[in-house]
């Protein structure tokens, strides 16, 4: 699940001790490694997605043995947990040569110095992806730090069946959202249509970006922290509203209590991205064949918008001593037909290169929602519509701060407002405590 | 200190000290008392309960059914768990044993030694070493982790078996705990009397502390067996390739895969509930003979 508990747990154990002993450890460091050299290479590969070993095998079996490049899969936790422990290894100068990295994790990794500029090396690559997915591995640079491997365009999952027998229709804008919320309300009770979760800010991030939200742009060498703007408070109002009039549920997802909402049908319906058909597979099994995925709510009438909840790609750092090989590996992961089959069967990822989204593994729909045959043409199409995301270097400390504040926020029914001026206020203070310049 | 006494007289009986003798008029006044401690008890037997009913859900039932309601699964869940990535799971079920078994046995060596030369022998420094050795005590191991990830890395030694074992070694409290009861279990008398004889310190100390102290260390390894057991940074932080992976770490990955892949529910419960079966039987095993000459040693001097 995206971010847990636990996950959090360690990597702020992490961090306070990696604040800890900078002081002890600072003040050492040479940098001067062999540059990258040609001829065999042994690379290893940090990564969570399930299967990868076999993915990397045909590698290993087929271009990767041509020349002489081996790469070992080294299977790891997914989540912020994980960047800590590169930035750790990273100090040490012994990071992996490949690591899989969130996007919103890449700006972290950049301002640390951990991930080599593979622009060079990334030339061909480009073209096999949209414009806003390729724009997140650059940081709006000239760099390239990692190759999208896949992505989490989001969607609106609904219960095709309930849907019909509460006579409601599929809302394209979110106004109509809102009276299908409480359409349902007034039909059946004890239903509702969704929830507001609070316990994933990838979600909220994702509806932010649908609005334009930039929560990160830098200028100069200063960053600008735009969690409190215009369409954020419009996205925060507009969800709190629906929370506090009673229109929608406030219960946490991937909780047993929200699994047994789907799978009784207590909750009809839940803004996600591509992968949902996975999570409800494990969270509502009873209702297999009952749903149906339509694109994402519209702010205004016939805007074609969605935003991203997920997603990771493929970097080198630059701890490596073979950065042309990583890069070329990387760019075979993500973009050869063959690999990005073999991910998608072995992975269950949703592929970020766009031919790979319509080629023959995508032809069925996923098992769970075997009654839409055109899911995954759909799915590539609200792809297309992904808007610019804009990361910056302390997200897991924004998205902390989201946990808590709009947790609090939705349990009580509080204004959602203030609770987004706390995250602002949080973000901003970090950065300028991490030593970033912020300007107002 | 009579109730020893009639546990060591009949040991086998079952008798509860307690109960045996004293003024019957302390069973009412007792109800407070019995009453908190069996809400503490309902409240570290709980999650337990939950886990091995958990255990037996197969992942339709885990979060459909009523919670302590057993499920048809658990015989499906173990052959799940066996066959997840061809047993991986019985390889991390290994290394744990490996680094809480020698890890703990290592630990206890160096334990004995500083313990007992920290007891027995007089020396300049050593209230100083002792009391270095107490602030260790207070020192929680978490905050260790990172900088003995980038010593190993110096010694070009993470992501080894070695990487885990090493910082276990020295276990400031394990120390403590030797020196205490070296004090206690060894008189002065009998080093003594093994000096006289013509023995040298290292005969000494094998042949006649180390049998005396045996109780004690027992104490210090099941310490130590269980902290490794359930330790979690310090594999975390320095291995990196996951056939190397302790327990929790394995399961952690399970946990953790991604956010286009559900968490393994199933598995991790099962898993969990696996894990603990060593640690009980352990306990069992050397239990008695465990808490019963921890208190005789405490009685002896």
């Amino acid at each position: 699940m995206p971010i847990t508990k636990h996950s959090r747990l360690v990597a702020s154990t992490i961090a306070v001790v990696l604040g800890a002993t900078s002081l002890v450890a600072c003040g050492s460091s040479d940098d001067d490694k062999s540059a990258s050299s040609s001829g065999p290479a042994t690379l290893t590969f940090w990564t969570w997605a399930p299967g990868m070993d076999k993915v990397v095998d045909l590698w290993n079996k087929g271009p990767g043995k041509q020349q002489q490049i081996t790469v070992e899969v080294k299977k790891q936790a997914s989540g912020d947990s994980l960047i800590t422990k590169i930035l750790t290894a990273h100090k040490a100068k012994k990071a992996p040569d490949l690591v899989q990295a969130e996007y919103q994790a890449l700006p972290t990794l950049v301002s640390n110095d951990a991930l080599a500029d593979i622009a060079t090396e990334s030339k061909d690559a480009k073209s096999k992806f949209a414009e806003g997915v390729w724009q997140q591995t650059t940081l709006g640079t000239d760099a390239v730090y990692a190759i999208p491997q896949d992505i989490g365009p989001m969607m609106f999952y609904y219960r095709a069946d309930l849907f019909k027998k509460y006579g409601l229709a599929v809302p394209t804008t979110w106004e109509q959202f809102a009276e299908t919320a409480r359409a349902l309300k007034k039909k059946a009770p004890d239903k509702a249509l969704t929830t507001f979760s609070a316990n994933d800010s990838g979600l909220f991030a994702g509806l932010a970006q649908q609005a334009g939200a930039k929560w990160w742009t830098s200028s100069g060498d200063k960053w600008k922290v735009g969690i409190d703007d215009a369409a954020t408070r419009k996205v925060a109002d507009f969800w709190g509203g629906l929370v506090k009039e009673g229109a929608i549920d406030n219960q946490p997802m991937y909780q047993p209590a929200w699994n047994k909402a789907l799978n009784t049908g207590k909750e009809i319906a839940w803004v996600s991205a591509v992968w949902a058909p996975g999570t409800l597979t494990t969270a509502a099994p009873q209702t297999k064949g009952k749903w149906a995925m339509a694109p994402l709510p519209q702010w205004s009438a016939g805007e074609n918008v969605t935003g991203s909840w997920g997603g990771s790609s493929t970097a080198v750092t630059t701890d490596s001593p073979h950065k042309a090989a990583a890069a070329k590996f990387a760019a075979w992961l993500n973009t050869d037909p063959q690999a990005v089959a073999a991910l998608a069967k072995e992975s269950g990822i949703y592929p970020a290169s766009t031919s790979a989204q319509t080629s023959d593994a995508f032809a069925q729909p996923p098992a769970f929602f075997s009654n839409q045959s055109d899911f995954y043409t759909k799915a590539s199409e609200i792809a297309k519509t992904t808007a610019p995301s804009a990361w910056g270097p302390n997200v897991n400390v924004a998205y902390t701060s989201f946990n808590d504040a709009f947790g609090a926020a939705a349990k009580n029914k509080s204004d959602f407002g203030a609770a987004l001026k706390t995250m602002q206020d949080a973000t901003v203070a970090d950065l300028k405590k991490q030593g970033f310049g912020v300007a107002q | 200190m009579s109730s020893l006494a009639v546990r060591k007289a009949a040991p086998a009986a079952g008798t509860t000290p307690g109960t045996a003798q004293g003024p019957p008029q302390g069973s009412r006044i007792a109800l407070v008392p019995t009453l908190t401690l069996l809400l503490g008890a309902l409240y570290c037997l709980l999650p337990v309960a939950w886990v091995a009913i958990a255990a037996t859900k197969s992942g339709r039932e885990l979060f459909s059914t009523f919670t302590f309601l057993p499920g048809t699964g658990f015989t499906q869940n173990i052959r799940d768990l066996a066959a997840y990535r061809e047993g991986i799971y019985w390889k991390w079920m290994g290394n744990s044993a490996l680094y809480a078994g020698l890890g703990a046995l290592l630990s206890t060596g160096v334990s004995a030694i500083s313990g007992y030369a920290l007891a027995v022998y007089r020396f300049r420094g050593r209230e100083t070493i002792f009391s270095i050795l107490m602030a260790g005590v207070l020192m929680p191991p978490v905050i260790l982790a990172i900088p003995q990830y980038l010593l190993l890395a110096k010694a070009d030694l993470t992501d080894s078996y070695a990487s885990v074992l090493l910082p276990l070694v020295l276990s400031p409290y394990g120390v403590y705990l030797a020196r205490i009861y070296a004090a206690a279990a060894v008189p002065g008398d009998v080093v003594e009397a093994g000096r006289m004889d013509g023995a040298g310190e290292w005969r000494i100390f094998t042949r006649v502390a180390l049998p005396m102290m045996v109780p004690g260390l027992v104490t210090v390894f099941l310490f130590q067996f269980v902290a490794v057991w359930n330790n979690f940074l310090l594999p975390y932080i320095m291995l990196s390739d996951d056939e190397k992976f302790p327990i929790t770490l394995g399961l952690y990955t399970l946990l953790e895969q991604g956010s286009n892949t559900p968490a393994l529910y199933t598995l991790v419960i099962t898993g969990a509930l696996l894990a603990i079966v060593p640690l009980i039987a352990l306990f069992l095993v050397i239990q008695r003979f465990w808490s019963l000459d921890l208190l005789s040693g405490a009685v002896k001097s």
